[in-house]
Formats: C-alpha cells, sequence, structure tokens
C-alpha cells in the first residue's frame, strides 16, 4: 500500500531535506527588511565616503569667495554645486562626502576602543564573578554617574580638539554598556557544560575565554558595537556643534550644522543637508544592529 | 531593609567620592593649572605667587581632600571669570536647568507610558508600529539638529515660541519637546514589554474572568505592576537628561546650569566645569539610590538578594 503511494510521483523521503543552516541563515538575512534598508544605505555611505577623493566635484577645503550660500539645486541653485555652497563658498556636497569619513571613522574608531575597555572588563566580571564582579560593576556605576557631554567637552577643552583626542575621549567614555551587556552575557554561558568540559579536560583560563566564551557572546558585542557606534558619531557632532570636537576646516558633519545655523532664517538647507545624513548614517547603523539581533538571536535558531 | 539601605547608602558614599576625586583630576589635565592661570608670559616669580595663593605647592592627595570637604559643604571656591562664589552662580543657574528637566521627564513620562500601554494592547498593530517609529527615529535624530529645526518651524515660520531665554513657561517648551523626546523610547519600550509580559499573566486572565472592564485590567491591575521598572529607569533618564541640557540649553540660550559649564568651558573657569560635573553626577547617585530603595520597598526580592 505504501509503495504504491510513493510510486505515485511523491518525493522519496531522502529528497525532502531541509535547507541547510547557511541557506537558512542567508534566507532570514535576506527577508530582514529593516537589516535591508539599513544595509544598503550603510554601504552607499560607505562608498561615498571611500570614493570622496575621486568622486567629489571640488576640493571640500576650496572657499570660492564670489559663491557664497548658494542655495542647492532644486531650490534656485544650478548644477555646477548641486548641494550649493556654505558661508565661504566651499561645495556642500563635497564637504558632505568627505564628512561622512570623519563620522564613519570616529564611529568605528571609538567604538573598537571602547569595545576593547568594556568587553575585557566585563567578560572578566561574568567569568571569575565574586570581588572582581564587584569591582567592574563599581566601576559601570561610577561611569555612569558622570554626565558624558559634560565630561567629554570638558576634557576636549582642556586638551584641545583634534581627531585623534575626540576617538579617544569617546572611546575611553563609552565602554559601560559593552561592559553591561557581555557581563551578563558571560555569565549565562559560564553555566553551559560545554565549559564545564573544556574546564574538565584541563584547558587553561585563556582558552575558555577565547574559544569557547568569546564565539558565543559574539553576537551580542556586534550589535552593542554598532550601538556604540551609533552614540560615538551622534556624540561627536554635538561636541563638534558646540565648537569642542573636531575643529573647522574639516567637514565634520556637525560643524556644518553649526557653521549653517546663523543663516536657519533663510537658508534653512544648510543645516537639514548635514542633519538629515547624520540621521540617514545613524539610522542605518541601528537597523543594522537590530537586524543582527533579530538573525542571530538564539530564539529564532531551529 | 536596614541592612540593604546601609549597604546601598555605602555604595552611593563610595562611587560619589570616587566621581569627586576623577573631577578634582581635570584641574591637573591640562598641565600646570598655576601656569594655565599665570599665562604663557608669566615670569616664575608669578607662577610661585600663584602657586602659594591657590596651595598648588601642596601634596594633590592634600589638596584633593581639601577640596571635596569643601565641596561636600557647598564650597566650590570662586570662579575665575566671574570672581565670586562657584556656588552663588550654581544656586542662580539649578533652578532653571532643574525646571527643564523635571518638564522634560513629565513630558517623556505622559507621552511614553500611554504610547507603551497603548502599544502591548495590540501588538504589531498600525498603533504599535507608529510607537516603534517614534522611537526608532528619535535615536537617529541628532538633538541639537532637532532643536534647530523645531526653532524654524516654531520660531520662524510659525512664531509660537519664543527661542531664546528662560524668562516664562513658553521659553521652556520647545527645550522640554526636545530633551523630553529623547527619553521617550527607552521608558516606551520598557512599559510596552512590561505590559505584555504582565497582561499574559495567570491573574490578569482571572481578571478577564471575573468580566473586570478592560480599563480596570489595564490600568489598575496591569500597568501598576509593569511601571516598575519604569520607576528606576525614569531616575536614569533624569540623570541623562541632566547631562543633555548642556547641548540644549547652549542652543535655546536657556540660562540653566548646562549653559553655564558650556560658557565656562570656553572660559576656561574650571572651578565652575568641575562643581557642575560634581553637582550633575551627585544627583544621578541620590537618584539611583533612592529608586533602588524605592524598588526594594516595593519588590521584597530585590533586598533578600
Amino acid at each position: 500500500m505504501t509503495t504504491t503511494i510513493a510510486n505515485r510521483g511523491l518525493p522519496a523521503a531522502e529528497d525532502i531535506v531541509g535547507p541547510t543552516p547557511g541557506q537558512q541563515l542567508r534566507r532570514r538575512i535576506f527577508g530582514h527588511r529593516g537589516l535591508m534598508i539599513g544595509g544598503g544605505i550603510l554601504v552607499i555611505i560607505f562608498l561615498m565616503a571611500l570614493s570622496a577623493p575621486f568622486l567629489a566635484p571640488h576640493d571640500p577645503y576650496f572657499q570660492e569667495l564670489l559663491a557664497r550660500v548658494k542655495p542647492p539645486v532644486w531650490t534656485t541653485g544650478d548644477w555646477k554645486h548641486v548641494l550649493g555652497t556654505d558661508q565661504l563658498g566651499r561645495d556642500y556636497l563635497s564637504r558632505i562626502m568627505y564628512g561622512a569619513q570623519i563620522s564613519l571613522l570616529i564611529g568605528f574608531a571609538a567604538a573598537f576602543i571602547s569595545g576593547v575597555i568594556g568587553t575585557t572588563l566585563g567578560v572578566a566580571a561574568g567569568y571569575f564573578g565574586g570581588r572582581v564582579d564587584m569591582v567592574v560593576t563599581f566601576l559601570i556605576t561610577v561611569r555612569l554617574s558622570m554626565p558624558v557631554v559634560l565630561v567629554a567637552l570638558a576634557v576636549v577643552a582642556l586638551i584641545g580638539g583634534s581627531l585623534t583626542v575626540v576617538i579617544s575621549v569617546l572611546g575611553l567614555l563609552l565602554w559601560d554598556r559593552y561592559a553591561v551587556v557581555m557581563r551578563s552575557a558571560t555569565m549565562q554561558i559560564r553555566q553551559m557544560d560545554y565549559v564545564a568540559a573544556a574546564k574538565a579536560v584541563g584547558c587553561s583560563t585563556p582558552r575558555i575565554l577565547l574559544t569557547e566564551i568569546m564565539p558565543n557572546i559574539m553576537n551580542n558585542l556586534i550589535v552593542v558595537a554598532t550601538l556604540e557606534m551609533a552614540h560615538a558619531i551622534l556624540l561627536e557632532a554635538a561636541l563638534s556643534f558646540l565648537g569642542m570636537g573636531v575643529q573647522p576646516p574639516l567637514p565634520s558633519w556637525g560643524l556644518m550644522v553649526s557653521e549653517g545655523k546663523d543663516y536657519i532664517l533663510f537658508e534653512a538647507w544648510m543645516i537639514t543637508i548635514p542633519g538629515v545624513a547624520l540621521f540617514l548614517l545613524v539610522l542605518a547603523i541601528n537597523l543594522v544592529g537590530d537586524g543582527i539581533r533579530d538573525v542571530t538571536a538564539p530564539e529564532n535558531r531551529n | 531593609m536596614l541592612v540593604y539601605t546601609l549597604k546601598r547608602l555605602l555604595l552611593a558614599l563610595l562611587v560619589a567620592m570616587t566621581v569627586s576625586a576623577i573631577t578634582f583630576s581635570l584641574t591637573y589635565l591640562a598641565g600646570d593649572p598655576a601656569i594655565a592661570m599665570a599665562g604663557e608670559t608669566a615670569s616664575d616669580a608669578d607662577i610661585e605667587y600663584i602657586e602659594k595663593l591657590y596651595g598648588f605647592d601642596r601634596p594633590i592627595v592634600v589638596q584633593y581632600f581639601e577640596w571635596a570637604l569643601n565641596a561636600f559643604q557647598g564650597d566650590f571656591g570662586q570662579s575665575f571669570y566671574f570672581r565670586i562664589p562657584v556656588a552663588d552662580l550654581l544656586l542662580e543657574r539649578l533652578p532653571v536647568s532643574m525646571t527643564l528637566g523635571v518638564s522634560a521627564i513629565s513630558f517623556a513620562i505622559l507621552l511614553s507610558i500611554p504610547l507603551g500601554v497603548l502599544a502591548a494592547m495590540r501588538p504589531n498593530s498600525l498603533l504599535d508600529r507608529l510607537a516603534l517609529g517614534i522611537s526608532v527615529v528619535g535615536q537617529a535624530m541628532p538633538s541639537f539638529w532637532f532643536a534647530l529645526v523645531l526653532i524654524v518651524m516654531f520660531a520662524v515660520w510659525y512664531p509660537v515660541f519664543p527661542t531664546t531665554g528662560s524668562e516664562t513657561w513658553l521659553h521652556f517648551v520647545l527645550p522640554t519637546i526636545v530633551l523630553g523626546y529623547y527619553a521617550t523610547p527607552a521608558i516606551m519600550r520598557l512599559t510596552r514589554t512590561g505590559m505584555l509580559e504582565v497582561l499574559g499573566s495567570d491573574y490578569i486572565r482571572t481578571a478577564r474572568a471575573k468580566g473586570l472592564p478592560q480599563h480596570v485590567i489595564l490600568f489598575k491591575h496591569a500597568l501598576r505592576n509593569a511601571v516598575i521598572p519604569v520607576v528606576s529607569l525614569a531616575a536614569v533618564q533624569f540623570g541623562f537628561m541632566l547631562g543633555g541640557s548642556i547641548v540644549i540649553e547652549s542652543i535655546f540660550a536657556l540660562h540653566g546650569a548646562g549653559y553655564l559649564a558650556w560658557e565656562s568651558i570656553g572660559r576656561n573657569d574650571l572651578p565652575v566645569v568641575q562643581a557642575v560635573v560634581l553637582v550633575f553626577s551627585l544627583f544621578y547617585i541620590v537618584l539611583t539610590f533612592l529608586s533602588d530603595l524605592l524598588n526594594a520597598w516595593l519588590d521584597p526580592r530585590i533586598r533578600v538578594g
């Protein structure tokens, strides 16, 4: 009876194979709308930053003093300066393209420095517990009590604003979320049988941390890294806007908003363009972070 | 409860000590403070005179303890720029920041808790998506830029609100919206997840089975339990707001403590900057201390564990 049914053109058992884990992952990635949109915007901004030296229509520092505050092409401007020019006659589109380099550099570098600090502290606290945990928790509490913007402003003003200083200050300030998340993730993984097994066969502590703990908290780390990257980019923009971050003539988007704010009454596009650029970049990073969390979340795994 | 209170108090004091030490160390961050005060062209005798006058020639630990003891008694020294006690300046400026902070957190709570409750009532509905959209946009929009956009809209195109100064309540409307908006996403999401969790619990099913009206279930039974974690989040957010007020106050020229700090940073008026950093940190420490106590009182499991 069963053979006759099987012979009527129904597929045999060995032909019914589910998609491989790799296929499933790819399906989840490409089926995630937020991740696709965010990833798309991020790729565009990234390419814009990389190609700025070749594709930017003008030198971002060249001051065309006879063509100051020219509006963008869709209002009354012309195609020579597609996004118009600033108060010194510098081409806005070129400055936006070079500005993407600054934002991305600060985002990556600050998120990397704070990631190293926060992950070290968090993993140590979560794995060793006891006194180490107490000290790390105390450090996190102290860090959270200090107002970030104010301290960053004061330190940058005291040392003097430059790209390196801004990156270091943000890197040294934004490690708290890494430490909190890595601490609780490590605490969960530490309970796993495979960690106990690794201990039982005599693996050294560094080896357990690197080969058993780290790979399993990696997805959390990436998600926090995207959040902190977005945070660092917004903070740099705020610091530069207040005049204590990246210094002129560098085309930081925050600085561009600050320079354009004297013209907001009649030339609102001057703050709109860099503001939208910042918004899109941070939005894209956040969407990618949320997407990675959704795609790699253990509860979604089959 | 007493043991928990004492333990928590000890922690708060230790944190306050550490924060004050970090704040004090700002003095030495830019190099020798005596040279900075005397100026580049000062002679050695001038520098020595300033070192004696301000006590920079003593050991750093002694200087720190003197500074910290005075600070905790409300004496933050003299402002380099205004030549008056920093404490007087703070007393004049802090009420503005506090008004802004309190109105911003109230705005955030009034906006985010109803939205969170409504979003949790119908997950994945249009309203839930709208609430999600508000929080996604809020996390990505630079606050200073949002403030400028509001200025263009409500002061230039439709002149409803004044954009600079702090004389009337109207001056506080736009800054409150900007500052409050940034606390909204976190509070809203916490309310939503808390409500979703509580609404799925057995006692809510019992309440429904008894035939209680929807609004009684939502607001009397569910929300009460769902907002417990929101209390501590609101305390944390209030602390962050004080820190964030520096950006908002400087845009709206609202003469609060944040604006004072920003001006003082530009003027190298270090005693004022240190005082504002310390006072904002202490506010955060006291608020989180109080909210932890409140939570321990509401939830006995915390104080035992």
